[in-house]
């Protein structure tokens, strides 16, 4: 295992050795001690690599995350896991604004709560948040899933595409054509596995699934000159 | 009336000009359908412009430089101030960022080829990176948009430089469409959308919410990009004094200002005939901020928004700008509004010149459609000559300008060289009224 403490190498530094990290590394293992909340932390990662930050950290901790594995034993600023791609981000403790927007792919767990806009524009990620979630999260959502193991706040998946969420508790409000939907057995499948992935004992059977009702989907372009 | 008053002049029809027939069709119009207009391009409306300034030329106080032989130079060098690899540029004329799916895969092609022969850059838009536009792009700049649409790391990485959008001169403050008819199979697989949907861009960015978060998102792409390629950021003609200072603090290497006559790919007539200023009244504030901050030339200034000949650019280049972009000017060289098609324009209710529903999908050229057939009359190769001849042409004439008034270089135009025709372009330009040593609101002057 490799430790980098990061009072002592610039964030340039951790980055850059990060990055040289290839698909075919053996230093496979990194541990980032005293993050003390700084910034870009970890983002850009693209090779198969164990990251764990022994703190809480700034903003855009794993952006654009590929293929890497990144554990913040801590909280996480806002746009934690932002336009990841793919592999996996978790976090123990709270996420701030944004987290995972935009993402393409991979998973991204956070343990506590996420504030608001969690999975704005999401593109594709899984998302398990295992508490509570705030105001206007995955705002046009696109694709992927959002897991919701507490409550969900006011305007709930607004101008949504077509990514699922699922809600265990309560939802304050739903956001413009976003509607409750028929749980079937496919979502209960992909529901399933991704609590078992996010090591939550939430029983899929408590939940409600959320998307859109698709009537924003079309101007009445016969109109629009 | 009686017979005595039959042959008496009659009070001739006189139209309004408040309620003018345009005015008067566009009510029947919103009458009868109950929703806005879309269209794409820029302010249609006469604005004041580049046309209302003029070069005084050489004379007793001023030496030319002779037209042909003596050296007057075009370089730019953009994105000096933090990153590893500025872009260098033959020429001060760039190509402005327009999506594909907007535009054809092919006119995309031709953009890159055309700017490439010219030494110049092109820009990515709303849409993500193709694979011929980056193949066929010696220069690359890779917008940054609040969609996010097809953004990845790796497209990141294989761009020359970043543009973050923060807004255009066709809509400050509005995000972006395309309209289903041109979300084809491939435009829908970029953007993870589903195909045929009416698709809205957001107006804002995701992940950040003001100039201190911008400050933290410039640095995370920095990191990610090893701090090798410029950061720009766009912005609409707004608060050109404030945006510049902001998009500075921000840590921009290059501001990019688009005044309202910039294209758009689609949005509401009312926003881009209402919102925002015209180029003219932006330049000098955006240089005045980065004058202030001791960043004029550090931090470069690049300016869009209805740049049409060498003439515009040597104005730009006089007020303070290190280069300009074009777009719809670029449209017309590859073809676009081309009087060839004049009998198609009629049949889609326009004419050549006045098309503007780009967002049909039905661009008679080829140029701004996703129909297969449409785009086969488009040719790359022939859309990259004329582009390049364009560029060609644009840059001769600001240096025929340039000459004239003495200039061994297109940067070493000055505000001195020109005089302003109009008061209104006097005062926005702050370039004195021609005749006089006076704008209005000069320093220490009465009106």
């Amino acid at each position: 295992m490799q430790t980098i403490d990061m009072q002592e190498v610039s964030l340039r530094d951790v980055n850059a050795t990060l990055h040289e990290q290839a698909e075919t590394t053996n230093q496979t293992t990194w541990t980032l001690e005293n993050p003390k909340g700084a910034h870009a932390i970890a983002c850009g990662l693209d090779a198969p690599i164990e990251v764990t930050v022994k703190g809480s950290t700034g903003y855009y901790c794993a952006g654009m995350n590929q293929q890497a594995t990144v554990n913040i034993k801590g909280s996480a600023g806002p746009g934690v896991a932002e336009n990841m791609m793919s592999g996996t981000v978790i976090i123990d403790g709270d996420a701030s604004q944004y987290a995972g927007a935009t993402g393409h792919g991979g998973l991204l767990v956070i343990k506590g709560n996420a504030s608001s806009r969690c999975g704005i524009s999401m593109k594709g990620i899984d998302i398990v948040v295992h508490g509570n979630i705030g105001h206007m999260s995955a705002f046009m959502a696109q694709s992927g899933n959002l897991v919701v193991c507490g409550d969900a706040g006011e305007a709930l998946g607004d101008s949504l595409y077509e990514a699922r969420l699922f809600v265990r508790g309560s939802v304050k409000s739903l956001g413009a054509d976003c509607i409750e939907k028929e749980m079937r057995p496919e979502h209960l499948e992909i529901l399933t596995d991704l609590l078992e992935r996010a090591g939550s004992d939430a029983k899929p059977s408590e939940f409600k699934r959320y998307g859109s009702a698709r009537k924003l989907y079309n101007f009445n372009i016969d109109n629009a000159y | 009336m009686n017979d005595e008053h039959a042959s008496a002049p009659r009070t001739t029809p006189i139209q309004s000009a408040t309620f003018s027939n345009p005015v008067n069709a566009e009510i029947r119009r919103s009458a009868a359908t109950g929703i806005y207009d879309i269209r794409g391009g820029g302010a249609k409306r006469k604005l004041p412009h580049f046309d209302d300034l003029l070069f005084l030329g050489a004379s007793m106080s001023r030496y030319p430089l002779e037209g042909y032989r003596e050296k007057c130079t075009t370089s730019v060098t953009l994105g000096t101030r933090f990153a590893a690899n500025p872009i260098e540029l033959d020429i001060p004329i760039t190509i402005a960022g327009m999506s594909f799916g907007a535009l054809s895969g092919p006119a995309k092609e031709a953009l890159g080829r055309g700017a490439t022969l010219a030494g110049t850059s092109t820009t990515t838009g709303d849409g993500g990176m193709t694979n011929e536009e980056r193949g066929h792009s010696n220069k690359l700049v890779y917008q940054y948009l609040p969609s996010r649409y097809g953004m990845n790391p790796v497209d990141l990485r294989r761009a020359d430089a970043i543009e973050i959008v923060v807004g255009q001169g066709a809509k400050p403050g509005g995000g972006g469409m395309l309209l289903g008819q041109k979300i084809s199979d491939r435009v829908a697989e970029m953007r993870n959308l589903p195909k045929g949907i009416d698709q809205r861009s957001a107006c804002r960015h995701p992940d950040w919410t003001g100039p201190d978060d911008l400050e933290i998102k410039i640095l995370e792409l920095r990191e990610i990009t090893a701090w090798k390629v410029p950061i720009y950021i766009k912005v609409g003609g707004a608060r050109p004094y404030f945006d510049t200072t902001l998009a500075v603090k921000a840590g921009a290497d290059v501001v990019v200002l688009d005044g309202m006559q910039g294209g758009t790919a689609a949005t509401q007539d009312v926003f881009i005939e209402n919102v925002g200023q015209p180029i003219l009244a932006c330049i000098r504030e955006a240089v005045r901020a980065l004058q202030d901050l001791g960043m004029h030339r550090e931090v470069q200034l690049v300016v869009s928004g209805g740049i049409r000949n060498g003439a515009d650019v040597a104005k730009c280049m006089a007020l303070g700008a290190d280069a300009v972009a074009i777009g719809t000017a670029a449209l017309i060289a590859l073809g676009d509004n081309d009087p060839k098609w004049e009998a198609e324009y009629n049949a889609l209710g326009t004419t050549a010149g006045a098309y503007d529903d780009w967002h049909e999908g039905q661009d008679p050229a080829g140029i701004t459609t996703q129909d297969p057939e449409l785009m086969k009359r488009f040719d790359p190769i022939e859309g990259g000559r004329r582009l390049n001849n364009y560029l060609k042409v644009m840059t001769l004439e600001a240096q025929t300008i340039a000459r004239a008034c003495g200039k061994s270089h297109l940067h070493n135009l000055e505000p001195e060289d020109l005089c302003a025709l109009t008061l209104e372009a006097a005062a926005m330009a702050k370039i004195p009224l021609a005749g006089t040593d006076w704008y209005p609101g000069k320093p220490n002057t009465s009106f």
